[in-house]
């Protein structure tokens, strides 16, 4: 049996199964800082990628972690990190860095209460908007949401995969249910998983810009090492990945770095739908709350009210068209999630009044009950009457 | 909220008692060793030891939507704090088990069915307090179906260090003991 690929059912954490999604996926760095409850994503990897050949280090801090990590992957390297709301906020600025020179990179944030230190060690939801727009500047990011220690197994490959791909930092917005929480976990042969590769030039030294649209709008990547000149900056750059202080050149690079991600998001966007083909009205959730969320649906269904679940697996990009038309076909469209009203923001916006929003809160430490978002759903039925 | 077939555990104590690894345990039985669906949940505070702390396991035929206890069968305390807290939860005709020298009892539910074991003073005088929640879980397998009792142990000497599984072992064996003797008891009265 390979060692990075543990082919077989285990029960693991979610933390765990994102560091084994990691390996199968590729990812042979790592840099990071512990933090609950983020901790065990980093413990395992120290444990586990020795034993396949990789590197771990134990940074001094969360903002030299994200620094590494780009250096990782530019030496060729699939890499990550991981951490929580703290070491998230510090990670930003560097995030920015990884959008502006489009490195390749995953960063897991298994989030707990905030603001600030918060609840170490119990969950939140509440840097969602933080993993959109945390950064300065003009771009655009892919946030994958999973639900269950499954998932943070397959939505880690998937991450990897998107940010090979689209050259851009991925980032898997777990909580802290989610990472702590034990459950069966599948993972498949090395050879049923799916792996993307970043696409490298083939043009002769010479002939490489190393920021010139490729395929999809993404420039083909040469590693450091392989023989190619090479300029890396997170100043405004030309093709050649020079420095150039123009509008034309800024306008020319956002345009590139946010168009990759909104002209592919056929090949982005996914989500699952439960129960939505006679629903009238739309759960649309993330993460553990999508649990809850499933929960209500399906007691709910048993009881003939007619309501169904989105379940969002790719959190940013938000799918724009898919809620803005959904909108139109249900009574009311509800978001339960463990903030004070982030991505239901996005509900709002979309549908324009064309049905009622509303959100089922908590301000994080607990988790949603189905039993909440079922009254929710009695209530907008009520008031769609 | 939860499907018919769904039983729900709570195991409470504080920090260093092995009370998550009682739940990953029973959770690794029924998933591994079983077959069925299962999740743990754990809750703690900041500090590394001695704060309360507790982990929830849910097993199912079915795959499991909300991982939380709400209505639990079983609660199991090895602390004080955790059995105040966390018993008047049980459902009546719930099993609710506690460690006798480190649970004071006051008034309980005549609907309950209730149980104690000296898990710790048992560990002690085997030579180390740590496997208190071992001798616990072979109590809980002689008292309940929850999980078969084979996958338990295999799921238990998997859990643990390779060079202490035979004193486990022995530990569980004598949790299972008690249990034996405690059905036997209450079903002569």
């Amino acid at each position: 049996m390979s060692k990075a690929v543990l082919t077989g059912t285990h029960f693991m954490n979610g933390d765990e199964a994102c560091c084994e999604g990691a390996l199968a996926a590729g990812c042979r760095f790592f840099a990071g800082y512990p933090i609950t409850p983020a901790t065990e994503v980093a413990e395992c990897m120290s444990r586990r990628l020795p034993q396949v050949g990789g590197v771990f280090i134990q940074m001094e801090d969360e903002i030299a972690s994200m620094a590494a990590i780009l250096g990782g992957s530019w030496g060729g390297v699939k890499s990550m990190t991981s951490t929580s709301g703290p070491g998230f906020s510090l990670m930003m600025e560097n995030i920015g860095l990884g959008v502006c020179t489009e490195t390749p990179c995953v960063v897991c944030n298994v989030q707990r209460a905030g603001p600030s230190t918060g609840l170490p060690t119990l969950v939140g939801q509440g840097d969602m908007m933080q993993a959109r727009w945390g950064s300065h500047g003009v771009y655009e990011i892919i946030a994958v949401a999973p639900s269950s220690p499954q998932e943070m197994f397959d939505f880690t490959i998937k991450a990897f995969n998107l940010s090979e791909r689209f050259r851009v930092p991925v980032m898997i917005m777990a909580d802290e249910v989610v990472g702590h929480m034990n459950e069966r976990v599948v993972i498949p042969s090395p050879e049923a998983i799916h792996l993307v590769e970043r696409a490298k030039p083939s043009v002769p030294p010479e002939q490489y810009l190393p920021y010139q649209a490729g395929p999809e709008g993404v420039p083909f990547m040469a590693n450091y090492g392989d023989g190619y000149h090479m300029h890396v900056t997170g100043l405004t750059h030309d093709e050649r990945g020079y420095p150039v202080m123009e509008v034309w050149a800024q306008e020319q690079m956002t345009q590139r770095i946010v168009g990759k991600i909104k002209n592919n998001l056929e090949h982005i966007l996914d989500y699952d739908l439960v129960c939505m083909d006679d629903a009238e009205v739309a759960v649309v959730a993330y993460g553990i709350s999508a649990r809850s969320a499933r929960g209500a649906v399906l007691a709910a269904r048993e009881q003939g009210i007619k309501v169904g679940l989105v379940k969002l697996n790719v959190a940013w990009p938000f799918p724009e068209d898919f809620i803005r038309d959904l909108s139109g076909r249900v009574k009311a469209m509800i978001m339960p999630e463990i903030n004070l009203g982030q991505m239901v923001l996005e509900l709002e916006r979309l549908s324009q009044g064309r049905c009622p929003v509303s959100l089922v809160s908590h301000p994080g430490g607990g988790i949603i009950t189905p039993g909440r978002i079922l009254a929710a759903v009695r209530e907008s039925l009520k008031e769609a009457a | 909220m939860a499907q018919a077939t769904q039983r729900e555990v709570i195991i409470t104590g504080f920090g260093g008692q092995g009370i998550i690894l009682t739940g990953n345990i029973l959770g690794t039985a029924a998933t591994i060793g079983d077959g069925r669906h299962a999740t743990m949940t754990q809750s703690y505070g900041p500090e590394a030891r001695g704060g309360s702390c507790s982990s929830q396991v849910i097993v199912s035929e079915g795959e499991i939507a909300f991982p939380y206890a709400e209505k639990p069968q079983m609660v199991i305390c090895m602390s004080q704090e955790g059995f105040t807290k966390n018993k008047d939860a049980l459902i009546p005709g719930g099993l609710l088990i506690w460690d006798s020298d480190l649970v004071e009892v006051d008034e309980l539910n005549p609907a309950w069915q209730c149980y104690d074991v000296p898990a710790t003073r048992v560990a002690e005088e085997m030579g180390n307090k740590m496997m208190a929640n071992i001798v616990m879980l072979g109590f809980v397998s002689a008292l309940s179906d929850l999980v078969s009792v084979e996958s338990l142990k295999n799921a238990m000497l998997g859990s643990v260090p390779p060079k202490t599984r035979d004193k486990n072992l022995a530990a569980f064996e004598r949790g299972r003991e008690y249990g034996l003797k405690a059905v036997q008891e209450r079903s002569r009265r």
